[in-house]
C-alpha cells in the first residue's frame, strides 16, 4: 500500500526472492558417522529464503560435512536431508545450486576463462561468460592458466565457478580461508552483492568477524551438535565480555562473588577476571581494596569470545541449545 | 523450525540429449587441452613408445625378424599396444587418484555436471593420444622402417588399438579410485612396466622364457598385442573372438571394481 509505485520489478523480485517463512535446504535430524566419529549428531538446520546464513565453529565441528550432505556429496547416516522440496542429488537441484569447496588441487593447466566456460555449460541457464568474470574480479586475469594465480585469485576462480550458472542458493564453505585482509575483504564485497540480488547463502567459517561481517543469521556448530543460533548480535552478546587485570590482595574467591564475573584466574602477580560488564566489577574492586594497581580493561576480543563459548561446551561436555 | 519447504516451483526441464551431448564434448575438449598442456604427460606419453620404437624397431631391429615378419613391423603392433596402455592408465589412474584425492572430483560432483560426461572425457581423452602414438609409429615404420601396410590395414590397426584402450581405460578408473593422489603413478608404473615385458611387447613373445609365455596369455595387453598383430601379419594363435572376450571381460570386471570404489567414496570424508 504504501508508495508501491516507487518499488521497482526487480525489488519485488528481491523481495520475493526474501521470504524468511520459506526453508530453501534443510539437514532434519541428521546424524552423520566416519566410522567411529560422529561428525554431526542429531543436527537439525534450515537455511530460509533470502538470508546469509554464516555456520560457525572450529576445524572439525562438523560444518564442512553439513555442507557435504547438503550438496549430496555425502549420505547422512540418519535422517533426511532437503535442497528446494527434493534430493540434493538430483540433476534440477544442482542446476539451482553453486558450491563453493575446499580444494587441495585444480586442474593447473587450464585457464580461468576456460575453466569458468566449462562450469557454466552444466547449467541451463548460466550467467555470460563476461559477467561471471566482472563480478569475481577476474577480467584481468582471464587468460592466465589456473596454476599461475595467487591464492586470493584462486579463490576468486573457485567462487566464479559457484556463481557462473546463476544459481538461487550457494554453497561457501570456508571462502576466505588463507586470504589476505584485502583479499578477504574484496571477497566479502562480491558475497554482499550477491545477498543484495537475493540469493541465499550457506557460508561456514571459523571467524566470528566473518559471520559478524557477512551474516544474516548464525548458527554456532562444536563438536557435531549446534550450541547457539542468533543474529550476529544475539550471538556477539551471548560471549561478549571484558577482560580486566589486576594487582590485587583480594583473594580469588571473594573476585568470583562479585556481580557479573564469569571467571578468575591467576596469572603471576595479577588477577585476570572475565565479566559480562567491567564498571559493576572495578567499582567493587576498587571498595574492597584500596592497595589495588595495575588495572587494565580489555574488551574480550570476538575471537576469545568465540572460543569461551565452545570451551564452555567443551567442557560441559553436551549441547546447549540456544535460541 | 519452519517446516515449509520451497517447492521445485520453476521446474528445470532435465537436460536433453543434445544439450547433454554438447557438454560431453566440451569436457572432452578441455580435459585434452588439460593433458596436452602438462608436458609430463603428453610427451612420455606419446615420445617414450616412438622413441623406443625408433631404437629397438628401426635402429637396431632394421632387418631382423620376428615369426613371419620383419621386428619393425612387430614392434609397430606392440609399441602401439604399450602405448595405448600408457595413454590411458595415466590419464584415468593417475587422473582420477589425484582429482579424487585432492578435491577436485567434489566440486565438479557438486555441480550439474552430468557424472558420465567426466569419465567420457577421460576415454575419449586416452583414445585421441592413442591414436596420436599409433600414427606416429606408423609413419615412422613405414618412412623408415620398411613396413609394408595396406592403408586399410593401416586404418584396422588403428581402429583395434583405439578400441582396445577401453580396457585400459576402465582399468586406470579402477586403479584412480583405489589408489592415492601421491602413490597412483607409482602404482600405475609397477603395473605398467611389467605387464608391458611379460605380454611381449617389447620384445616377441617367443624370446620370453617359457613360463612367462604361458603367464601372458592371462594378461589383457597380450591379448590386444595379438589382435594388432594379426592384422599386419604377425599373430600367434588363438582367434581373435577369443581375445576380444578376453578384453570384454577384463573391462567389466574393472568397470566392477571401480563402481565399488565410487560407492565407497560416498562414505568418506572427502567423498
Amino acid at each position: 500500500m504504501i508508495a508501491t509505485a516507487r518499488i521497482t520489478q526487480k525489488e519485488l523480485e528481491v523481495m520475493r526472492l526474501r521470504d524468511p517463512k520459506i526453508v530453501v535446504a534443510s539437514l532434519n535430524h541428521v546424524r552423520k558417522t566416519y566410522g567411529q566419529i560422529e561428525a554431526l549428531k542429531n543436527v537439525d538446520l534450515a537455511v530460509r529464503q533470502g538470508e546469509l546464513l554464516a555456520l560457525l565453529g572450529p576445524n572439525g565441528a562438523g560444518k564442512t560435512t553439513a555442507v557435504k550432505l547438503l550438496l549430496g556429496l555425502a549420505k547422512p547416516t540418519a535422517g533426511s536431508v532437503n535442497v528446494f522440496g527434493g534430493d540434493p542429488v538430483d540433476a534440477r537441484v544442482r542446476m539451482r545450486t553453486g558450491a563453493m569447496l575446499q580444494v587441495a588441487k585444480v586442474p593447473e593447466t587450464l585457464r580461468v576463462r576456460e575453466h569458468i566456460d566449462l562450469f557454466s555449460s552444466y547449467y541451463s541457464a548460466p550467467l555470460p561468460l563476461s559477467e561471471t568474470l566482472a563480478i569475481a574480479g577476474l577480467e584481468p586475469i582471464a587468460n592466465r592458466k589456473f596454476g599461475e594465480l595467487s591464492g586470493g585469485q584462486r579463490q576468486r576462480v573457485l567462487f566464479a565457478l559457484a556463481i557462473c550458472g546463476n544459481p538461487n542458493l550457494l554453497f561457501l564453505d570456508e571462502p576466505t580461508v588463507g586470504l589476505d585482509v584485502e583479499a578477504r575483504r574484496l571477497l566479502w564485497d562480491q558475497i554482499r552483492k550477491l545477498l543484495s540480488k537475493g540469493k541465499t547463502i550457506l557460508l561456514t567459517t571459523h571467524y566470528l568477524q566473518e559471520a559478524d561481517a557477512l551474516a544474516t543469521r548464525v548458527v554456532v556448530i562444536n563438536r557435531g551438535a549446534i550450541i547457539a543460533e542468533g543474529t550476529p548480535s544475539e550471538i556477539k552478546a551471548q560471549t561478549a565480555g571484558k577482560q580486566i587485570r589486576c594487582v590485587t590482595s583480594l583473594s580469588i574467591e571473594t573476585v568470583r562473588r562479585m556481580y557479573g564475573v564469569l571467571e578468575v584466574r591467576r596469572d603471576r602477580e595479577a588477577l585476570e577476571i572475565k565479566a559480562t560488564e567491567a564498571e559493576p566489577v572495578l567499582r567493587e574492586l576498587l571498595d574492597g581494596d584500596r592497595s589495588i594497581s595495575g588495572i587494565e580493561v580489555a574488551s574480550a576480543g570476538l575471537e576469545e569470545a568465540f572460543l569461551a563459548l565452545t570451551t564452555e561446551d567443551n567442557s560441559q561436555q553436551k549441547a546447549l541449545r540456544g535460541n | 523450525m519452519a517446516t515449509t519447504l520451497a517447492p521445485l516451483t520453476s521446474v528445470i526441464p532435465l537436460p536433453q540429449f543434445s544439450r547433454n551431448l554438447f557438454i560431453y564434448l566440451k569436457e572432452a575438449k578441455y580435459e585434452f587441452l588439460k593433458y596436452l598442456r602438462i608436458p609430463i604427460y603428453s610427451l612420455s606419453t606419446v615420445l617414450f613408445p616412438v622413441m623406443f620404437y625408433v631404437l629397438f624397431g628401426l635402429l637396431m631391429g632394421r632387418h631382423g625378424s620376428a615369426g613371419q615378419i620383419g621386428v619393425s613391423t612387430y614392434l609397430v603392433a606392440t609399441y602401439g599396444t604399450f602405448g595405448v596402455m600408457g595413454a590411458s592408465l595415466f590419464a584415468n589412474g593417475v587422473g582420477i587418484a589425484s582429482e579424487r584425492g585432492l578435491g577436485w572430483m567434489q566440486v565438479k560432483r557438486a555441480s550439474p555436471m552430468p557424472p558420465f560426461a567426466y569419465f567420457f572425457a577421460k576415454f575419449v581423452v586416452s583414445m585421441i593420444f592413442s591414436s596420436m602414438i599409433i600414427l606416429l609409429l606408423l609413419t615412422s615404420g613405414i618412412l623408415f622402417g620398411g613396413v609394408h601396410i595396406t592403408f586399410l590395414s593401416a586404418l584396422r590397426l588403428l581402429a583395434t588399438l583405439v578400441v582396445g584402450a577401453i580396457p585400459f581405460c576402465a582399468m586406470g578408473l579402477a586403479i584412480g579410485y583405489f589408489a592415492g593422489p601421491n602413490s597412483a603413478p607409482a602404482m600405475v608404473n609397477m603395473i605398467y612396466l611389467p605387464l608391458s615385458f611379460a605380454s611381449g611387447l617389447w620384445f616377441p613373445i617367443e624370446a620370453l622364457p617359457g613360463f612367462l609365455q604361458k603367464i601372458a596369455t592371462l594378461l589383457p595387453p597380450y591379448h590386444l598385442a595379438q589382435l594388432a598383430l594379426q592384422i599386419v601379419g604377425g599373430g600367434r594363435h588363438g582367434s581373435n573372438s577369443t581375445h576380444w572376450e578376453f578384453l570384454a571381460g577384463f573391462t567389466l570386471l574393472c568397470l566392477g571394481i571401480a563402481r565399488i570404489g565410487f560407492q565407497r567414496d560416498e562414505g568418506k570424508t572427502y567423498g
